[in-house]
């Protein structure tokens, strides 16, 4: 056993190289006192400086915050919602509802939604189809935390409420919520992280006038690389980090789950 | 008393689910309808949708409802081929995803208890940076001016072969969808591997079998369920994706995600687009029916196995 694990250690640890040198890149030429990204020149903050003092990209961050905010507190009440249902009812068709989005190519939720704004609700693309577009896909993620952390609780605990004469309300007031509350919280986070960072369906769904964060950086990567991409993504990189990190501490099955 | 808490009962029922029902109702299922609606219209003259009914003044033109877009897509080979191609490098990414991902979930679930979720959460860490980063970050290292280009082409060089470019290539594509789509495999294998009994490798050990052996008759064919669903994860998603052609690839490596995108995004053919975005939706429906189906035939395998 022993000896067989030190050949998976050969072969895991550049796994985990791969994984993170890419990223310690980015961070470390954000520091770099140089235009390219070629060799290391000296260090600078100059690159975090004409960050903050880009217009444009401080109300990207400000409209993504937004569209954050609204997105995963909308999806963490119907998340929370659908988990507890699919849990407690055999629904049928709920949990293929909740589940699809997730599962499927992101491109093809952006594209249904783009046609179905435009079409149907006669939208104009800004800030609400962001923040709709963002709720639907979000509420998968929330729902699998939230249904995660029922499956791994005693039932008696729900049947002694309701045997005390508990009404399904005070059931769930005073039993349920306590107990899923870690979970809805982690579910929350998730949501946020996903929706801050998320470029497909922001892509389809966004309209002309606001910046968004990821079409923000994705024009600066087509358009003109310039180390201030290096500096806003070793920011983004430090909040979702520290939200994932709460979030994991929170429901491990949010690293069972895996993240999107 | 017992109709009122059955009365009651129900009543929850429908307040717990109603919400988000009615929400993915009217979010998910009605556009998707729409877009398949959308994929038997007429292109408009400028772009979007022609009229579904003709207007008084036209002439000629085009309206209601028409299988043509679809007859318009097997008509050019073209068309095929990018699928084809889209089909090709998701198998291809998914397969360099197993062999990387397999001896780490492996080593994981070995690795003592207190170890495990660190291991776990220091693959899913990276992943949580944002993802046009991680696609960015290889936009560096691929490079013409980095360090891997320099050392690749030297060699190459002292060969006495032209330098190659590494960015805006094939490879640079393949590399962007392996990174981007890593931990979906690691993840799903883990969680299998995980539950191994390792007194079967040791029953299998007194018995005379080699490392090899071991993995290859005990090891393996247990984790199939996992190798299927970690494969359907990764297998999907790079179906779909643009952002990695569109940010590493060259101007030859468009897939299905491109010429969706250039639909909306370009040329603006709807109907087209949504034609592309239904046959994508039913290549997604097989792969993930074969992957069900296949980790089904795995597990249904096992427990014949462990009858006899």
């Amino acid at each position: 056993m022993r000896r067989s694990n030190i050949w998976l250690w050969f072969a895991a640890v550049p796994v985990y190289a791969f994984l993170y040198i890419p990223l310690v890149i980015v961070v470390v030429y954000s520091f770099n006192d140089s235009k390219l990204n070629a060799e290391w020149v000296g260090f600078t903050l100059s690159w975090y400086k004409a960050l903050f003092n880009n217009h444009e990209m401080l109300t990207a961050a400000r409209n993504s915050l937004i569209i954050a905010v609204s997105a995963s507190f909308c999806a963490t009440i119907l998340g929370t919602m659908a988990g507890l249902a699919i849990h407690r009812y055999k629904l049928k068709f709920l949990p293929v509802l909740v589940f699809t989005p997730v599962a499927m190519p992101e491109i093809l939720l952006g594209v249904a939604l783009l046609l179905f704004f435009l079409q149907v609700l006669n939208l104009t693309l800004g800030m609400i189809s962001i923040i709709i577009a963002h709720t639907t896909f979000c509420i998968g993620f929330a729902a699998i935390i939230v249904r995660a952390r029922l499956q791994g609780m005693d039932e008696s605990i729900f049947e002694a409420a309701r045997d005390l004469g508990a009404s399904p309300w005070q059931t769930f007031r005073l039993i349920t919520l306590p107990l899923i509350m870690p979970a809805v919280v982690a579910g929350g986070l998730m949501s946020f992280t996903l929706s801050i960072d998320d470029f497909v369906i922001t892509f389809f769904t966004k309209g002309v006038g606001e910046p968004i964060l990821p079409i923000q950086i994705y024009t600066m990567i087509k358009v003109a690389v310039t180390p201030e991409v290096n500096a806003i993504s070793t920011l983004l990189m430090l909040l979702t980090l520290t939200m994932i990190i709460i979030a994991s501490k929170l429901d491990s099955s949010v690293l069972r789950r895996g993240t999107k | 008393m017992i109709k009122n808490s059955t009365k009651a009962n129900h009543a929850a029922k429908w307040l717990v689910s109603g919400p988000p029902l009615l929400f993915l109702l009217v979010f998910f299922v009605a556009p998707s309808i729409i877009m398949l609606f959308t994929s038997l219209r007429f292109p408009g003259e400028f772009g979007g949708l022609a009229p579904i009914t003709a207007p008084a003044e036209a002439v000629s033109g085009e309206y209601g409802l028409t299988l043509e877009t679809y007859q318009f897509f097997f008509s050019d080979i073209l068309y095929a081929e990018i699928f084809l191609k889209s089909f090709g490098v998701a198998a291809v990414s998914t397969l360099i995803c197993l062999i990387m991902a397999y001896p780490l979930a492996l080593l994981i679930a070995r690795s003592e208890k207190r170890f495990r979720n660190l291991m776990v959460l220091l693959v899913v860490l990276p992943f949580a940076s944002n993802f046009l980063i991680r696609i960015y970050a290889w936009m560096i290292i691929l490079g013409p001016e980095s360090v891997l280009s320099h050392f690749i082409n030297t060699v190459l060089g002292a060969f006495g072969i032209a330098p190659v470019t590494l960015l805006f290539s094939p490879f640079a594509v393949l590399v962007g969808m392996v990174y981007v789509h890593l931990p979906f495999m690691v993840l799903p294998l883990y969680t299998n591997l995980e539950k191994h009994d390792p007194a079967l490798l040791d029953a299998a050990q007194d018995l005379g079998a080699d490392a090899w052996q071991r993995f290859w008759h005990v090891t393996w064919p247990l984790s199939l369920p996992g190798v299927f669903s970690g494969s359907a994860l990764v297998f999907i998603p790079v179906l779909g994706m643009f952002a990695v052609p569109d940010i590493l690839g060259g101007t030859g490596d468009i897939l299905v995600g491109n010429l969706i995108k250039d639909q909306f995004l370009g040329t603006r053919d709807w109907p087209f687009g949504s034609a592309l975005s239904i046959m994508l939706t039913l290549a997604v429906l097989a792969i993930t029916g074969l992957a069900a189906w296949f980790a089904q035939l795995a597990t249904r395998q096992r427990s014949v196995t462990e009858t006899e």
